[in-house]
């Protein structure tokens, strides 16, 4: 098994090698003249206003909490998603409720407005 | 002829060739494995710089012929080398950074963005034995593997000092964490039926018929969450052009720029193969066609047929809202996922 994800070590560097020598071949082939006007940040044509880094919508934060949630009760999900075969009626129900309680949790986020969008 | 269908035969015999070889002349085994995992590595780097030029090209004169137009004729017979061309100007481009970027996260974030998506072509199953390392994680490898992504995104959207970068690089973190959930919940249907995790367990279980005959929910579930997670149009809200200039990548150019496309089709070409071997059989033929192809021809066919159904998507529909997309996902899909996955349960405790 080690062996096995000696593979996923070796794409990830495949991956990192890739665009290196992508930037490699560019730092070589590139031109370079640099001006005041090039480096401004783009908005439109216009001079920006302010930094970019400007207050964004709380929605953003109440989605992440949401698919934490989620995300981490598909880890309890897959295991049971494998081995269902073998379990049979008891694994079901057991997972009726689970998935049942995870519901009633999605439909109070529903109901108190989470999932609009304003 | 007759190796390109008993693949698992040709990959066995090279393994014995090069292991006989290494015994005769008393090569040290850690080289042979050395230069295994460098062939190995070229080969899917080379084919996923070729087929996104592919991609590319075919996408654009798909576009073009939907709409009535030619597309790119110039360059090459009816424009094939446009992309070739595209790529060599992209190489050459000056390198413009804006002045308030932060410089490092600004080069780092299409690092990020591509090594995922290379990452994902560990796990595709090409034909029998031709799979890069069958993990025994298989599904949810590829599921962890491809959200890492989107920190990339995140991080170019941060880095620009942009004001549109932020809110695409935003917005597209919320769309994708949104549609994994019920790419997740759409896939489970499949685990279930399987009981294993490994691609190529997955793709045998599906000898006599398809998956997408038992999970048709889940084949079209899996289908609008991956354009979602794509940022495909109709879900392009990231770089919605109309609103965002190009959403996360307004301030990168020339090769940086070229990087997250290469991204995003090596990622649409990761996704399609995907859905081809958890939903229509992998390598397999269609059960009962007196067709013989090579197993591998059979896994392009399917895997450009998702790819085409991705682009007529785009070509067909016009963007949602960034409201309409957040509704859909959490009060439409996450659901059917909840349903698909209790009628799954529910039909295999009864037989």
């Amino acid at each position: 098994m080690p062996e096995d994800y000696l593979w996923v070590a070796l794409f990830l560097g495949v991956g990192v090698v890739f665009v290196a020598g992508g930037f490699i071949a560019n730092w070589v082939a590139r031109p370079s003249h640099p001006s005041d006007r090039k480096s401004s940040t783009y908005e439109c044509g216009e001079l920006p206003i302010g930094t970019s880094w400007i207050q964004f919508n709380v929605r953003y934060y109440l989605f992440a909490l949401i698919f934490v949630i989620f995300d981490v009760e598909v880890v309890f999900l897959f295991p049971w998603a494998v081995v269902f075969n073998q379990l049979g009626l008891f694994a079901f129900v057991e997972m009726v409720i689970f998935i049942a309680i995870l519901a009633i949790g999605l439909i109070y986020a529903w109901r108190k407005g989470i999932l609009k969008w304003v | 002829m007759e190796l390109l269908f008993n693949t698992q035969e040709l990959i066995d015999s090279i393994n014995i060739f090069l292991t006989n070889l290494c015994w005769n002349y008393n090569i040290p085994s850690w080289i042979l494995t050395v230069v295994i995992m460098a062939v190995v590595a070229g080969i899917v780097a080379g084919f996923v710089a070729v087929n996104t030029m592919m991609l590319v090209l075919a996408e654009r004169k798909i576009a073009a012929h939907m709409q009535d137009r030619l597309g790119p004729m110039r360059v090459g017979f009816h424009g094939i080398l446009q992309t070739v061309a595209d790529a060599i100007k992209l190489v050459l481009k000056e390198n413009i950074m804006p002045k308030v970027a932060d410089k490092t996260m600004f080069f780092l974030a299409p690092i990020i963005v591509f090594a995922p998506a290379m990452m994902a072509y560990v796990i595709l199953p090409w034909s029998p034995g031709i799979i890069v390392s069958d993990l025994n994680l298989g599904v949810l490898y590829l599921l962890a593997v491809g959200s890492i992504g989107v920190i990339g995104i995140i991080m170019a959207g941060w880095s620009s000092g942009n004001k549109y970068s932020l809110l695409g690089g935003m917005r597209s973190a919320a769309q994708v964490v949104s549609y994994e959930v019920s790419m997740v919940l759409s896939i489970l249907g499949v685990i279930m039926l399987t009981g294993s995790l490994k691609m190529g367990e997955l793709v045998n279980a599906q000898k006599d018929i398809w998956y997408i005959c038992y999970q048709p929910l889940g084949f079209l579930l899996y289908l609008m969450a991956a354009t979602a997670e794509c940022n495909r149009a109709p879900f392009d809200m990231p770089e919605a052009e109309s609103e965002l200039v190009a959403g996360f990548h307004t301030e990168y150019g020339g090769i940086k720029f070229a990087m997250f496309f290469l991204a995003e089709y090596a990622n649409i070409f990761a996704v399609s193969a995907v859905c081809t071997t958890l939903f229509l059989g992998g390598w397999q033929g269609i059960p009962g066609l007196p067709i013989t192809l090579p197993p591998i021809v059979w896994f392009l066919i399917k895997t450009y047929a998702i790819v085409f159904i991705f682009m007529w998507f785009r070509w067909t529909y016009p963007r949602v809202r960034v409201d309409q997309l957040m509704t859909f996902g959490w009060k439409l899909l996450v659901p059917l996922g909840f349903i698909n996955i209790l009628i799954t349960g529910l039909v295999m405790v009864i037989k």
